[in-house]
């Protein structure tokens, strides 16, 4: 997480500089919804998420090099230079993208699911969203069906309370939006999305039994961005305040488990420092990498629209 | 052996059933009512339900399983029951399976198929009457096939579920019950190729679909007046054959392009602009298209007739264009 949080950091200064352009969407203060989560996961069990997708990219263990490389538009990223912020892809981990329309990825990650079950695996599918795309056609046609033919799918709501900048309660007609998987006859949980160790704990819950049982489930991780919706968007001042901000940013998911691991005697002072000093290397030497990687061939430009094979 | 359109479709699906356990047929009534127009018949009994499986009417939501499932190694069919239902599944078809190989730097293709009747049938009225290629030709990531023949459907459709990109199959809801001859044994037709459906001298008709039938029966009528018409069949209008329509067009010095839909930014309009720029030392007149009418498709007996393209319409245009009294 302390990786993910410093990684992004350094986005927004890329950011600033211009070195990443685009939409760039930031995670921060949401790392312990994505990390406890993926952590659950085999590495042959898939990823399936939204265009706020770096932390969870790096919580699947793509190289921040990679990744940093990527948003950089550069050859040696992880979708060598042609998806971007929002569209980080690795076929290695799994990791099925990075989509940028909202709730457009979560038909697609049922697909996932139902492959499985039709080649007799025991994997499982883990899809991201927002709080908002639960109010999109596409979230409840495919928990529908993910309901109907018993998938092996994990659906998680990053509550983040905001679509963009309208709160949940300004565009959803019920609040406890876990409710809705009663109408796809689907089990359903609430976690406390700043704990990282409550968010492993209820979603390793719901993997295993997707993997034996194959079951869907809906859990929704209550959270908080402390960034804006995405980087051309004030932090606070529009549509949340100063206030509401300030008091979310005392439950920092980061600074919580810091906390519960000092106080269990698991890291000292000097432990941090050197755990901050290592990830702030990886980033550094991140950001190096990606700013000497070339920059995609022009014959890149009309490469990859098609395979030229059969099967 | 001489077999109907719809049997040509089903022939592909269960020989590539049969061949590839990867293949599923996924869509609205295509199982247990043996599909809308049957040509999913008795697939259900041959594969079991979890090859041949019916969906909730959730055209965005089934469309977008099936490119999960392609991307993780499946090769889905997926039915629309008609391309007009389609249009609440275009995010899936251009947004993810379309550009997903793209947008993934090469590592995620998606080889899956979305087929189903396209275009005009009898009296169904304005949201049940279109002819949807040229918004799906538009797309960088798609082929879009338009067979107009028993042989194509089957070799097409054949050559779609092998194809390891998105392929779009438009069938032709008025086509299904058509009867043609089809080559015994394996049978694939190349995508991106044309055929020439009938050989000729004065005028080349080019055209797809639906409208090779129509362009056939002009070059019957024609023929005995002593006009005979290139008539070449796309049969992809993505990728599009241009050394066959250049071909044609440097045979006949004119042309006549014929399309179900309307005419603004029509697949006709592509045509015209590969034969203006390839053929224009080689044109003795300008190209004239046949096309359906400006409107939404009305209900009316006659005034559907007056909308569509037609035979009529179509020697109207290929006399104009050789300079012959009508």
């Amino acid at each position: 997480m302390l990786l993910q949080r410093r990684f992004e950091e350094r986005c927004a200064e890329a950011y600033a500089l211009g070195k990443i352009g685009g939409f760039c969407h930031l995670y921060i203060g949401q790392e312990a919804t994505g990390t406890g989560a993926i952590a659950t996961l085999r590495p042959d069990d898939y990823i399936v998420t939204t265009y706020r997708d770096h932390a969870q990219a790096i919580a699947r263990g793509i190289a921040p090099r990679a990744i940093m490389a990527e948003l950089f538009g550069r050859s040696d990223g992880c979708s060598h230079g042609k998806g971007g912020s929002m569209h980080l892809f690795s076929r290695e981990h799994n990791f099925l993208g990075g989509h940028g329309i909202v709730g457009g990825h979560i038909p697609l990650a049922t697909g996932v699911a139902f492959a499985i079950k039709y080649r007799g695996g025991d994997q499982v599918c883990l899809c991201f969203f927002g709080e908002a795309a639960v109010n999109n056609g596409a979230f409840h046609e495919a928990l529908n069906m993910a309901g109907l033919w018993k998938l092996p799918i994990i659906y998680v709501i990053e509550n983040n309370r905001y679509g963009m900048g309208t709160a949940l309660e300004r565009a959803s007609a019920i609040n406890d939006i876990a409710e809705r998987a009663r109408a796809y006859a689907m089990e359903r949980a609430v976690v406390d999305g700043q704990d990282v160790l409550a968010v492993r704990q209820v979603v390793g819950d719901a993997v295993q039994r997707a993997r034996t049982e194959q079951l869907p489930m809906l859990i929704e991780a209550r959270t908080y961005r402390f960034m804006g919706h995405s980087m051309s968007d004030a932090v606070s001042g529009t549509y949340r305040s100063k206030a509401e901000l300030d008091e979310h940013v005392k439950r920092d998911p980061i600074v919580l488990l810091r906390a519960l691991m000092q106080g269990n005697g698991e890291i000292d002072d000097a432990g941090l420092a050197q755990l901050d000093a290592d990830v702030r290397a990886i980033c550094e030497d991140a950001w190096q990498f990606a700013d000497a990687s070339p920059e995609p061939p022009l014959e890149a430009l009309l490469e990859d629209v098609t395979v030229d094979t059969t099967s | 052996m001489i077999t109907t359109y719809r049997d040509a479709l089903a022939q592909a699906l269960r020989e590539e059933m049969q061949r590839d356990d990867r293949v599923f047929l996924m869509g609205e009534e295509v199982a247990a009512y043996q599909g809308a127009y049957k040509v999913s018949k008795g697939l259900l009994q041959e594969f079991g339900e979890m090859r041949v499986v019916d969906t909730p009417i959730t055209e965005l939501g089934f469309a977008g399983v099936g490119v999960g499932a392609a991307m993780v190694g499946l090769r889905p069919v997926i039915e629309f029951m008609t391309w007009n239902f389609a249009l609440l599944a275009l995010d899936q078809v251009v947004n993810a399976a379309a550009k997903m190989l793209y947008m993934s730097g090469g590592q995620f293709n998606v080889p899956i198929v979305f087929r189903g009747p396209n275009g005009a049938a009898l009296q169904l009225a304005a949201q049940h009457s279109q002819a949807w290629e040229s918004w799906l030709a538009h797309i960088p990531g798609l082929k879009v096939v338009t067979p107009a023949t028993p042989a194509d459907a089957k070799g097409l459709l054949k050559s779609a579920i092998r194809d390891d990109n998105p392929v779009i199959v438009l069938e032709g809801e008025m086509l299904y019950n058509t009867k043609g001859e089809i080559p015994d044994g394996e049978h694939l037709v190349p995508i991106g190729v044309a055929e020439r459906k009938r050989e000729g001298t004065d005028c080349s008709i080019i055209t797809y679909g639906k409208m090779v039938l129509v362009a056939l029966q002009a070059a019957d009528t024609l023929a005995a007046q002593g006009i005979t018409l290139d008539v070449v069949d796309l049969r992809s209008v993505r990728p599009m054959d241009v050394p066959a329509i250049v071909a044609s067009v440097r045979r006949t010095n004119r042309a006549v392009v014929l399309e179900e839909g309307w005419a603004v930014a029509g697949i006709g309009a592509q045509v015209v602009d590969i034969v203006q720029r390839e053929c224009f030392d080689d044109l003795d007149a300008p190209v004239i298209r046949v096309h359906q009418a400006d409107a939404p498709m009305p209900y009316a007996r006659n005034l559907e007739r007056a909308a569509k393209p037609d035979l009529a319409q179509t020697i109207a245009a290929v006399k104009r264009v050789m300079y012959v009294e009508a």
